[in-house]
């Protein structure tokens, strides 16, 4: 399945991708036990300065695309195809050096539970002075000024004493930021950010998607933003890639996917989000059953099972991925626009 | 011949069991900070370990631990000053009649009475002691050193090199610990205090490393270390900085709690004739084994030695106990 690379971005970001995922496949191969495909035929793009979100359920594939660009999957009995382009080079036929090198100077992470993606036994500043004596060649002493920059612009008061904090010492949005200014204190070009916020609660969560828009407008930083909360990405993202059982099945600008999802999928998602403004006891609208592994997108929708309304072509055929301007669909049966 | 005190001496399988055990609960040693919150704490630079002592230090078992252990090392350490007489002369020998008194009595400025050489048994307790710590300590240094760098090898390369140093491990571990130290102790020409440091490290190796690799993969597959290597960090930086340290705190433990089987072990390696044989230089094992020859006569000769031994056992075992409790996050609050 390929896809042509769509070509409306406008909002005075550079034309050229950053960071372009192609095709990018991820089968995960067991000795005596069927291959299971968690990713399939991903494709994305990714211009400096611009948000991307990555919008799914458990299971559908997010977390592996994001490891598949950054290298990390496990070497042995995972099998992955594609391309990912950043600045031209294909990171997937990348060495194990330089994929080493580029991670934390081109492409930074931030994980989704800030507590235990931070080393427990090592101070906050020694973390953060880690990767720039890594990627800079700086000694420790002449890193730890930069280090407390770092920790001073992700908003971590008296960052002086912070940087000889254990992490357990620090609150849980705390943590996040330090995560970040890791992740940031090379400045690297692109910033994937695997559910940043999922494990904070409500008002940190704003704090941080907050501060991450601020980061990434200040510095031209390319976001992919890995979610499964539309509500988290709905202020941040430009771009909206809705991901199910390993392929995209939906794509567009925030407003118009908000505004019209034509994916069942999507809508359901949307409307299984709580609203304020809605009518007090109304129940909320799930989406019923789950993903399923057993060779979903073969000769069917792989969300048929689930879906409001199918039609009988839903079970026969898979559905191509039909590009519309900058909106993408993955359906045989879409929503109608006028609701 | 296996020793009553140390019951996994004669099952390998339990003993491997229980040192994997205490590799899985070693994966906590990474959350163990999370639930000791820092607002107790808000000040700078507490550390996992001075949390740890702010709990032992109101830990009754670890205070007598501690105190019996202390008690012991002072007592090594200034055992020339503390001991009332020399422990190698054989001050009260004119009392010694090999047919009716073959061990004098306790009396005045003898407590404890005189062997069979009519030495003083309660100065070569004291100077003893010095020999007993020094082997179980450094016996335990030793095997930590080789179990360490077996278990840091096997546990941050994976593949071959892993199962390699394991299949070795396993080897080891299938033979009862103290027979494979008698076999080793036995094979040195001349015996003295280091071949049974050597024998006993040896037996210790593969503990250590089996602990240590179990606990280094809990690591490896960590959300911290997944982080670290999404920023690039070296791999040795990764093994020495964030895998290793992490791993540490089930090691530490074990450390303490195998002092006191190396004891043991020591002591019972001197009892079959396999220690020093030098009785000038007095051993709680050797005055054991001297001491059976008149067990009937006069059992005390035996039994302080005896007591000797379990007591530093005891006081070590009730350290390393406490001390794993303090670190282990399931026996929290």
């Amino acid at each position: 399945m390929t896809e042509t690379i769509e070509n409306t971005r406008t909002r005075g970001h550079s034309e050229e991708p950053l960071l372009s995922v192609r095709d990018l496949t991820v089968t995960f191969t067991r000795q005596g036990e069927k291959p299971f495909v968690a990713v399939d035929g991903v494709s994305f793009d990714v211009r400096p300065g611009q948000t991307v979100g990555l919008v799914g359920e458990s299971g559908c594939g997010k977390s592996v695309t994001s490891l598949a660009i950054m290298g990390l999957l496990p070497q042995r009995g995972v099998r992955v195809e594609g391309e990912v382009l950043y600045g031209g080079t294909n990171l997937l036929t990348q060495s194990k050096e330089q994929m080493r090198d580029r991670r934390g100077r081109d492409l930074g992470m931030i994980f989704q539970d800030p507590l235990s993606s931070l080393n427990p036994v090592v101070p906050i500043g020694v973390q953060v002075t880690e990767v720039l004596e890594r990627h800079k060649g700086l000694s420790r002493k002449a890193a730890t000024p930069l280090a407390r920059e770092m920790l001073d612009k992700v908003g971590i008061p008296d960052p002086n004493r912070r940087l000889k904090d254990y992490p357990h010492q620090l609150s849980g949005g705390m943590r996040q930021r330090a995560l970040i200014a890791m992740a940031l204190a090379c400045a690297p070009k692109v910033l994937i950010a695997d559910e940043p916020t999922t494990a904070l609660d409500v008002t940190i969560q704003a704090q941080i998607l907050a501060l991450l828009k601020e980061l990434v407008e200040d510095s031209g930083t390319a976001l992919v933003m890995i979610t499964h909360d539309l509500g988290v990405v709905a202020g941040l993202v430009d771009r909206i890639n809705v991901l199910y059982a390993g392929r995209i099945v939906e794509r567009g600008d925030r407003h118009p996917l908000f505004a019209q999802p034509r994916h069942p999928y999507t809508h359901g998602l949307l409307s299984s989000i709580p609203r304020l403004d809605g009518e007090r006891g109304t129940k909320l609208t799930p989406i019923p059953g789950s993903v399923s592994d057993n060779l979903p997108w073969a000769n069917a929708c792989a969300f048929a099972p689930r879906c409001s309304q199918p039609i009988d072509v839903c079970v026969e055929k898979t559905p191509e991925f039909v590009e519309d301007g900058p909106r993408a669909l993955r359906c045989h049966n879409p929503v109608e626009v006028s609701r | 011949m296996s020793n009553p005190l140390n019951p996994d001496n004669l099952d390998p399988r339990n003993k491997k069991q229980r040192i994997d055990e205490l590799a899985a609960g070693s994966g906590g040693t990474a959350t163990l900070t999370v639930d000791d919150a820092g607002h107790i704490e808000e000040s700078t630079g507490v550390s996992l370990i001075a949390s740890a002592w702010r709990r032992l230090r109101r830990n009754p078992v670890f205070l007598l631990g501690a105190g019996i252990t202390l008690l012991f090392v002072l007592l090594a350490i200034f055992a020339p000053l503390i001991a009332p007489h020399d422990p190698t002369k054989g001050l009260l020998l004119d009392k010694v009649r090999p047919q009716s008194n073959p061990v004098p009595g306790p009396e005045a400025g003898f407590p404890l009475g005189a062997d069979t050489s009519g030495r003083d048994v309660l100065s070569r307790l004291i100077v003893g002691s010095r020999q007993t710590l020094i082997v179980g300590v450094f016996a335990t240094l030793f095997g930590l050193a080789g179990g360490m760098s077996l278990g840091v090898l096997a546990g941050a390369f994976s593949g071959w090199v892993d199962s390699l140093v394991m299949r070795i491990v396993d080897v080891m571990l299938s033979i009862p610990s103290l027979l494979l130290a008698v076999s080793i102790a036995a094979l040195a020409s001349r015996p003295s205090q280091w071949t049974v440091i050597i024998a006993i490290a040896t037996v210790q190796v593969p503990i250590f490393a089996r602990l240590l690799r179990g606990s280094m993969l809990a690591q490896r597959s960590s959300d911290h270390v997944l982080a670290a290597r999404a920023l690039g960090v070296k791999r040795s930086a990764i093994v020495f900085r964030h895998m290793l340290p992490n791993s540490l705190g089930p090691v530490i433990v074990q450390a303490t709690l195998v002092i006191a089987g190396a004891i043991i072990d020591a002591a019972a390696l001197s009892f079959l004739g396999l220690g020093n044989p030098d009785d000038r230089q007095p051993e709680w094992g050797q005055m054991l084994g001297k001491a059976q020859n008149n067990i009937f006569d006069n059992p005390a000769l035996a039994i302080w030695p005896a007591l000797c031994i379990i007591v530093v056992a005891l006081g070590f075992t009730l350290m390393g106990e406490s001390l794993r409790e303090a670190l282990d996050p399931k026996s929290r609050r």
